[in-house]
Order: C-alpha cells, then structure tokens, then sequence
C-alpha cells in the first residue's frame, strides 16, 4: 500500500475530439484540440513547473512559473494559456526559461516563511517542489523588507502581517504563507460556485479574503474543502494534517453520507485517518466535495460508541454488556421463542439504506430464509419508495435513468422538491456549473431555496406551490405542453404506447387541469406555469432532478409518475443531458432497494409471487418462501400495537427518529418482546430495545455503495472495526445462532451470490469492479460496460406508458385551529437523523433546529426572532426557536429534523403514500404560537431517553 | 439571510441600485454612485449591491478594495493627492510633499482635524510632461512649487 499520487495536468481535458500533432522537446505529441500545451506536455510524461495551474480549473496564467518558448513566436508565452496548434515546436527547458523560472521563484520566496522543516505541509507542498524544480539556490533579495511574514519587523508591528483564521472547524488559514496563485478563489467560484473568497486590495497589498474580510466561519463559506484541496502551500490545511502529519498510504473507498456517492481517497497513518480527500477519477463526483464527506468523519472514533454488545430483560433496566456469543444466543433464542408462542410472522427486519449492499442482502436473507416470512422493509419505505413504483410503473424500472456527468449536457433543468445546495451539495455544484454556462433553471418549492438566487445563478422560474399541490402543478405543467401542441410526437409514437398518450393527453387537456383552473388550489400564478412550461418543452435538453419534496406526500406516486409523464411527452429520456433523476438521500438507499429490502420484492425488483424466481432463492438457500408479501414498517408498527407482532431485528436505522408519528412508532415498539437495535450509538430507537449490537463504520469495512445514478461503488476497509465485527459478520452470525448454515469469508462472496441470482448484476464482481473503477446496473451480457444512460433504444418495460394524474388533496387539511402548513427538510452541515453529524464540529453551523417561519406569520402572533415557539398538529406538539424569514411564503412554515430534542416528528401525521405507504412528512396543518420553553413531552422524552441509555457498571453515557 | 434591509444606508444603496442595475456591467457604477452618495462605500452596502447582482459578499468586496478610488471611510470636505510617481519625483515631488504635509500637519492618508483636507498620493495622474502635478476635488493642477503648492493647500483649507 501507498499514498496514490494523482496526475495534475495543469488544465482541464479539452472535450473536442479532433487531433491535433506538436512536438514539444523534440518528441512528437498528438492530443485533442484545445488542449494546452502544459496539459499536452504533462500526457507526453513532461512536467512543467507551475503553480496556479491545476487541472480542476481552468487555465489563470498568474504565476509565470510554466512559461514555454515556441519556435517562431516571441517571448515566453504561459503554456496554461497556449493552446496547442498543429506543428508548434516548443522548448519547456531553455537557458533562458531557467533564469526567468529562478528568478520569479525567488520573488515568491522573499516573502515567504523559511520554516520548512516545521511547517503542516512539508512532505505535500508544491512550492517547495518547484523551488527544488528550477534549482533555486539563493535569494538575492534578502528577508528584510516589507514582507506578510513575520508579526513584527524590527520590533515595529507589521501591519501587512495577518494572524492565522482558526476559525473553521477543519481547516486553518494563514495567510503568512500565501503566493496569492488564486488557485483558492478559483476553486470556490469554479469547482464549488459559493465565490466565497476573493483577491482583496491589489499589488503587494493583494491577500485572500473570504467574504468582506471577514473569518472563514462568518464568511458565505460552506467548508467544503476545495480551497485546501487546490491550495499549494501551507497556506489552507487541515487540521487534522497539522495535529497528525503527512498521511503514508490511501485507500480509495465511498463516502457514506448522501446518495451522490462521492469517491474519496482515505489518507491513513497506520490505521489512524488523517484525512479524506474527494478522489479525482470519482465518477459520481469527478473530484469534489462537501463539508460532510470531507471532514464530518470524527463520528467513527466518538466517545458515545458503542464497542459492546449489550442485553437487558425490560427497557426500564440499565444495560448489560455481555460477549458477542451471550448477544447471539440471546437474540436466537428469544426470536425462536416469540415464534412459537406467536406464530411465525410476529417477527421481522429492517436493513439499512447506511449499510453496503451486501449487508443488506443479508439482513433480507435472513428475514425470508432464517424467519421464514417476508417481514423485512427499510427506509426508502419513508423516503423514495414512491420513485420505486412510479418509474417502475411508467419506465419500467425503479431508478434515476441518468448518470451525473448527464448535468454537462442539459439545456433546462426542473428541480422540484429538492434543495441540492443542502441536501446534495456536490451535485448542486455541478448543476451550478452548468447553469453558469447559461443552462435555464425551473425550481418547484415551496420554499425559495439557494438555488432560486445566489452568486451567478438564477432561476428563470420559481413555482413556489403551496405544500401538496406538486400532482396539480405538474399536471398543469403538461396541460400547457399539450395544449399548445409543444410535445414531441415523432419520439412518443416511436417509444410510448400511443393510445395511452392519447388518453392521457386527453385528460391533462381539461380544462380542469389548465393553469388557471388551479391557481387558487396551488398558489402559483398561471403566467409562471405557462411560462416555465413553454421553456421545458422547448428550451433544448431537458432533465428533472427530484427529491423527498415530490415522493413524502399523500401523492407522492402520483407525482412520480406526473414527472414521468411530462419527460416522455416532451421526449427527454435516453440520451445525455435529459432524464428523470431522483436524488437519493442516503448513500446506499438505491442499493438497499435493489438488494431485495422490501417485503413483496426479491433482489432486483421482482415480485416475491413469481414462481421463478422464488424457486431461484430456494435452491441457493435450501428453504422454501413465502410467496405473500410481508409488513411494511408501518403495519408492523400497528401489529405490534395489536400484539401480534413481537421482535424486530433493525439494522442502521433510527426508525422513532425518522419514522412520522413518534407516539405511534414508540407504543408500537414498547408493545414488543425482544427489539433488536445494530448501530454506532445509542440512538433513540435504542430507548426501546432489549438488545443492542454494535456496529461499524464504512470505514471498518468492505462492500459496495449504490448510489443515485445506479453506480456501484467499492466501500474499503481502512481500519478494523472498533466493535470487534464489521455489520455482515454480525449478521452473519446472528444467522448462524439461529441454525443458518451460511459461511461467508469476504463480502465479495456475497456479491457473488447477488450477481448468480439477480440479472441486473449478473457481470458485477469485486474482480469486476476493481477493474472498471465502478459501474452502473444493469451490469450483464446485454450492458457488459454498465448503462450510464438507460432506456437509450428503447424503454425497460418496452413501450413508455403515460398514466392519468388525478390531484386528490391531502386529508391533511388547515383549519381554524390548525392554520398553518409545516414542511420538513435538511440543511448542508447535517446529516438526516444526525446520529453521526451532531457528532462532529459541524455543530457549528447548526447547533438546532429551528422554525422557519415567514414575518407577516411571525407578526400576527406576537413572534419574535430566536424566540421560543410552540409548534402544534393534530399528532402532537413540540417547541423549538423561530427564524423569521421570507423564504417561506405566508402560510407555510418549515423545519429540519436533526436533532432529537426537536423531535419534529411528534408533529408529523401518519398519513401516507396511497401507493406505496411513504409518510407523508411535507405536509402537516399546524399552529404556532409563542412558548417558554420545552414541551412536557419533550421534557418526559429526555428524562426516559437518559434512563434508557443507562450501562451498568457505567457512569451515566452522555448523549 | 432575510430580504429586509435595514437601516438607512441599506435603503439608500437599494435605491441607487434600483435605477442602475439595468445597466452593462453595472457594479462599477453602482459603486461610484453610492460613493457620491456617502462620501464613502459603506461597508453596509456591500451586502446589498451583492444580493441584487447576484454576486457573493466576497467578489463585491474584492472589487472594491481593487480601486483605492473606493473608500471605506468618510474623507474630509476636499480631497488633495499628490502625485508620487516616477516623473513627478524627478521633477521635485518629494519637497512638494515634505511642504503640504507641513502646511497641513498630517501625513498621506490623513485628515485635518477640522475635516477640512485629507491628504492622498496617487500614482500617476497622465501629466508627466507638466510635473510635479496635484489633484484637488477632482481638478488638476501642474508645475507646482513651493508657492503655488501652499496656494494649493490655502484653497483646501477654505
């Protein structure tokens, strides 16, 4: 193992596809036109001094370190900025190169620090590479004069001088040894698209400023790291860098925050991480990063780990810890015991859209072969479950039918219900990238999020609906496609079923559905929806990017199809740069889909009622299935309450956290017998369960990440799991206890098994995909390379088939009492449930959750902001602080869900997806009135989460 | 951040911006206009003329800091600089500015306590072949010496 040392080429790959042939040092080299010569050069094997190039820019030309003399051109042009041209003959080494190089190095040196041997970045630092480059021996100018350097020059104090910025969390500033290369601010504005840094003053005043001069946290900085990544002194570093010292291996593994599926390299000293930096050949992410994936990793060596397994009879009891071998036993006894005395299906599972694939698989497996029912569900059940039926019902099949490089392409983008800046950062910085090339942006939301407007974007259109009317407004959408005759015939006759269009067009056609009819029902006026409309159908390549905001609702599946429906109608799918693309919320909640986690499919989306491929599964597993569906998570939840449902086995998800309805998730899990909890930390689902298996974290081990462009990623194990097992082991064994004959040594056998029994993996290998880097399923004889694009020549299903989209209102009604709409979402620094942000540093951006509330709202009641407010529904009630602001519209009022003090979801319904049972959590009636502090329920929550989080022997576990 | 601005200077920039940002290229004078607005740019307004353009804090900021034209604070009622380059220091500058700086009592970058002068260099006003030369409220003078350099500074003083 070695630390893997990436290529910079200087400039970025030029996309041009003609050849064009120059010799440079008198060997002959043929790239793509438009190519720089530092970058032509550098793919000869010929590495040109340089210090503001770096190839995840575009070229600057400021250093004056790679200049270049070229045969019958004057002067030394900067070879960043050349492009190259047929014939060009070019020298990088003349005797007149080198005393330009030595003595521009020598400026730079002359007013930087000499502390080498000392400094964060010895061993990673570019300057001091090309000082060792050009051979720079002397500094004639001396240390003396006007510097940045030192505090004080001769006992007088140097106001040039600027003390270090530990302001970040991550990562310190200081400026003391900045060559103003700009590479940072180029980075914010290039790569990221925050532009939160700049160039401040001009000449030797000139100094890198974030915001107005202000520290890097108070600044528009998102932190997500790709000033220090781009940064080559030691000017940006982390912290982790300055503490550990230079990492000596890497490994290139998955990040396992959201379902972009940014490859990261994980630097390592020994097995201790120094730091996680976005790996450039990442084809999800091509090189960048957020805060999260970047830095939030503290989580997996925090102290309120749990490294044992623990046991107790009540969830009134504190815990016991007790041997992996105890645990086991335990578990398989009391699940054997409720199944006699309850009958076979009062247990069940629920995998983990954290967890890999192959963990996955084995939790469905040893639900259907070990508990012999179908009782398994997982998360997407609450998330994008209705993607799953809707693009299955219309396309064919149940997944995004892009990849993310598709961005580049787009002409017109829909975002609708999602806020990428947040919730998918890295995406969003490539949607942003395209947009500031001059793609037109369309944002359905309620509420105005970055993307409406920030630095050098703007949505041509913002449809702010009211929360629940997404069926009506995208039926309106398409109302205006049809009737004004702008959807693509000759692409629906050939790839759709063409009767169907005709009803469908039919009914969107109604005068019902026309933008003005709804405009009092959505709030939107007619002109946006017309207008927005009129530009998706004819403003070229068109792509529609969705989140939780579009599948959460009464209608979720409705919607889903909706958007199908208006891609297919203006012929947006199966080539680059269109498609309809769910962003997914959790790393491998893809994967846990394709894996089999739902209770009527097995692995690969088929149906548990097939003969076929039941019979698949039971003579690799030596059982026989049950071919009825099993409980989805809510009907367990309300079995339970009955008493018929009495051991659960939960895999990574923190279901009375994240689940709608706390009331009814806790009764449902108080009524049970033996709740089996596997995490990294006691979470508040742990409150109730009478077992508790520790688990790993993605960097403990091997597996595969699926993300939201279908992409299968490698998970590596950089250090060995802290609790003794990584999760496939425990489950494994688990399996084992209860009589299972199974006998993985690697998960890659378990892939192995995936691929044998599922056609849409059938090529997939770890062999495979050491090979390929990743790919995206299918993955079989058909697609042996992956489909980056599916649906090319054809849809899945066959024909593309449009389906009626009726808007049925949401039972979930304002009223009098109850006059306001919430809806929930995320904010960048935290993740989901927050069990593994909150404990990182990123609690500085975010150390609450707060209400959102809009001022005419604020004023009526008496509310100020920061204030205490109550926050009510018909469920139940909570309080927390109000942020007064207009990017919510009068009427609506929002929320996020970190943090489980807030319990946000004591506020949600347990209305659901008609289709699909995914809660409705964008939608609740509520009030809000001013308050003085915590609500009893809040207060009798904590007091129960401390005692249950109680481990004899222990003192008290801080939460 | 909220839409709502606060405060006068913040009404003031929005409504300058208002009748200008139609303009091409509309930061620069967006920037000299509240620059005649307030004597100055205050650092308030940065915030506003970055959110109407579409622009971060940062890049509004690095413009401004750009031009030392751009002040981030009051000056006194005129304005006198002192051309300090090149040709304008062959021709005798130095004295001329030893001079002004002692008819004033205060040194470059300063004000007069009375607010009357502040005192600035510049590098190069374009009148190198009349040096050494001068600029008081935005009109120029050339060939100064000693006696037309405290005629200068008397006039400043009114």
């Amino acid at each position: 193992m070695s630390l893997i040392h990436e290529i910079d080429y200087g400039t970025p790959a030029s996309k041009s596809e003609k050849m064009v042939t120059l010799t440079i040092d008198g060997r002959e080299v043929t790239v793509t036109e438009g190519t720089s010569i530092m970058r032509a050069s550098m793919d000869a094997g010929i590495e040109i001094p340089k210090l503001c190039a770096t190839d995840m820019m575009d070229a600057f030309g400021s250093c004056r370190l790679c200049l270049v003399e070229i045969q019958g051109r004057a002067g030394m042009p900067a070879s960043c900025t050349t492009p190259v041209a047929p014939g060009l003959v070019v020298s990088t080494q003349t005797p007149r190169l080198k005393d330009v190089r030595r003595g521009v190095m020598e400026l730079y040196i002359s007013d930087h620090p000499l502390d080498c041997l000392t400094c964060a970045a010895n061993g990673d630092c570019e300057l001091q590479d090309m000082a060792g480059a050009v051979g720079l021996r002397d500094v004639r100018y001396g240390y003396e004069g006007e510097n940045h350097v030192r505090a004080r020059n001769d006992g007088a104090i140097n106001v040039k001088w600027q003390p270090k910025d530990e302001s970040n969390p991550y990562f310190t500033f200081d400026s003391s040894k900045c060559i103003v290369c700009s590479r940072c601010v180029r980075a914010c504005e290039e790569v990221q698209g925050t532009f939160a840094l700049t160039i401040e003053g001009r000449g030797f005043d000139s100094r890198v400023s974030a915001g107005m001069h202000e520290d890097f946290v108070s600044s528009e900085c998102v932190s997500c790291g790709a000033c220090v990544q781009a940064c080559p002194t030691a000017t940006l570093t982390e912290k982790s860098v300055i503490e550990i010292g230079q990492p000596e291996h890497s490994v290139v593994t998955t990040c396992a925050y959201c379902g972009v599926g940014c490859s990261f390299k994980a630097e390592m000293r020994g097995e201790e991480l120094v730091r996680m930096v976005p790996w450039k050949d990442g084809q999800a992410n091509r090189g960048h990063s957020c805060v999260k994936g970047r830095f939030a990793y503290g989580y997996s060596t925090h102290r309120d780990r749990i490294l044992n397994p623990m046991i107790r009879e009540k969830i009134t009891d504190p815990w016991r810890e007790v041997s992996w071998e105890e645990a086991f036993a335990h578990v398989a006894s009391e699940f054997r015991r409720i199944q006699y005395q309850y009958g076979r299906d009062s247990i069940g599972g629920i995998t983990s859209s954290r967890c890999t694939n192959e963990e996955t698989y084995l939790v469905q497996k040893i639900v259907r072969a070990g508990f012999g029912n179908n009782n398994v569900d997982t998360c997407a059940r609450v998330c994008h479950s209705p993607t799953g039926y809707g693009l299955g019902q219309t396309f064919g099949t149940s997944a995004g039918t892009q990849n993310f490089d598709s961005v580049e392409e787009t002409d017109v983008v829909i975002v609708i219900g999602a806020n990428p800046t947040d919730g998918h950062p890295v995406f969003a910085s490539r949607l942003k990238k395209r947009l500031r090339q001059g793609a037109k942006l369309i944002v359905i939301d309620p509420r105005r999020i970055d993307l409406v407007k920030g630095p050098h974007v703007e949505a041509s259109y913002h449809l702010p609906l009211r929360p629940g009317t997404n069926v009506a407004v995208v039926t309106a959408l398409a109302h205006v496609i049809v009737t004004e005759g702008l959807f693509d015939e000759k692409f629906i006759r050939e790839r759709c079923d063409w009767s169907e269009f005709e009803d469908w067009a039919a009914f969107v056609s109604e005068d019902r559905h026309s933008p003005e009819a709804v405009e009092g029902l959505t709030g939107v006026s007619a002109e946006l929806i017309r207008g927005a409309a009129r530009l998706f159908a004819t403003g070229g390549n068109g792509s529609i990017y969705y989140g939780l905001g579009v599948t959460e609702h009464s209608q979720g599946s409705t919607t889903v199809m909706a958007i199908a429906n208006l891609a297919m109608a203006t012929g947006n799918i199966g080539r680059p740069g269109v498609g309809v693309n769910p962003l997914r919320g959790q790393n491998n909640v893809q994967g846990s889909c394709d894996m089999g986690s739902f209770p009527h499919e097995l692995p690969g989306y088929r149906h548990i009622s097939d003969d076929a491929t039941r019979e698949t599964f039971e003579k690799l597993w030596g059982v026989s299935l049950s071919n009825e569906p099993g409980l989805r998570i809510p009907n367990m939840l309300d079995a339970a309450v009955e008493g018929s449902f009495k051991g659960i086995y939960i895999q990574g998800e923190d279901i009375l956290q994240s689940d709608p309805d706390t009331r009814h998730v806790s009764a449902g899990l108080a009524a049970m017998e033996c709740v089996v909890v596997q995490d990294l930390f006691l979470n508040e689902t742990a409150n109730y369960a009478h077992v508790f298996l520790p688990g790993s974290t993605f960097l403990e081990k091997d597996g595969t990440f699926t993300n939201a462009e279908r992409r299968i990623n490698r998970v590596r194990r950089v250090m060995t799991p802290r609790n003794g097992l990584a999760d496939w082991e425990v489950t494994q064994k688990l399996a084992q206890a209860m009589g299972l004959a199974w006998n993985y040594g690697h998960p890659s056998e378990i892939m192995d098994e995936i691929a044998a029994t599922t056609p849409s993996f059938a090529l997939v290998s770890y062999d495979y995909l050491e090979k390929m880097g990743s790919v995206q399923w299918p993955c079989n004889e058909k697609h042996p390379q992956g489909s980056p694009i599916m649906h090319v020549d054809g849809f899945v299903r066959g024909k593309g088939k449009f389906i009626r989209t009726e808007y049925v209102a949401t039972d979930e009604k304002t009223g009098p009492r109850f006059p306001l709409l919430l809806t929930t979402g995320r904010i960048l620094s935290q993740y989901n449930v927050g069990a593994q942000t909150r404990r990182t540093d990123n609690v500085v951006w975010h150390e609450e959750d707060r209400l959102e509330i809009h001022p005419h709202d604020a004023e009526n009641r008496g509310i100020r902001d920061g204030d205490w407010v109550r926050l009510a529904s018909r469920s139940g009630e909570t309080t927390l602080h109000a942020l007064i602001t207009d990017r919510v519209s009068p009427g609506v009022v929002y929320t996020t869900f970190h943090h489980p003090d807030t319990q946000a979801n004591v506020i949600t319904t347990d209305f659901s997806d008609w289709a699909t049972n995914c809660p409705e959590y964008k939608v609740t009636a509520v009030q809000v009135s001013p308050s003085n502090g915590p609500s009893d329920w809040q207060v009798e929550y904590d007091e129960q989460a401390r005692r249950s989080r109680r481990i004899a022997g222990k003192l008290e576990a801080a939460e | 951040m909220n839409l709502h601005v606060s405060g006068d200077i913040g009404t003031r920039t929005l409504a300058i911006i208002d009748a200008m940002k139609d303009l091409e290229g509309p930061l620069l004078p967006i920037l000299h206009e509240v620059q005649a607005e307030f004597g100055y740019v205050p650092q308030e307004s940065l915030p506003v003329i970055a959110k109407a353009l579409n622009l971060s804090r940062a890049e509004v900021h690095g413009v401004v800091t750009f031009y030392h034209d751009f002040r981030d604070h009051p000056t006194g009622r005129h304005v006198l600089k002192l051309c300090r380059a090149e040709a304008c220091q062959s021709m005798g500058g130095d004295a001329i500015a030893d001079r002004v700086k002692a008819l004033l009592g205060i040194d470059f970058h300063q004000t007069t306590l009375d607010g009357a002068v502040t005192l600035e260099p510049v590098y190069c006003l374009g009148l190198c072949s009349c040096a050494p030369s001068a600029m008081l409220d935005g009109a120029v003078h050339a060939r100064l010496d000693a006696a037309s350099a405290a005629e200068l500074v008397q006039e400043a003083r009114r």
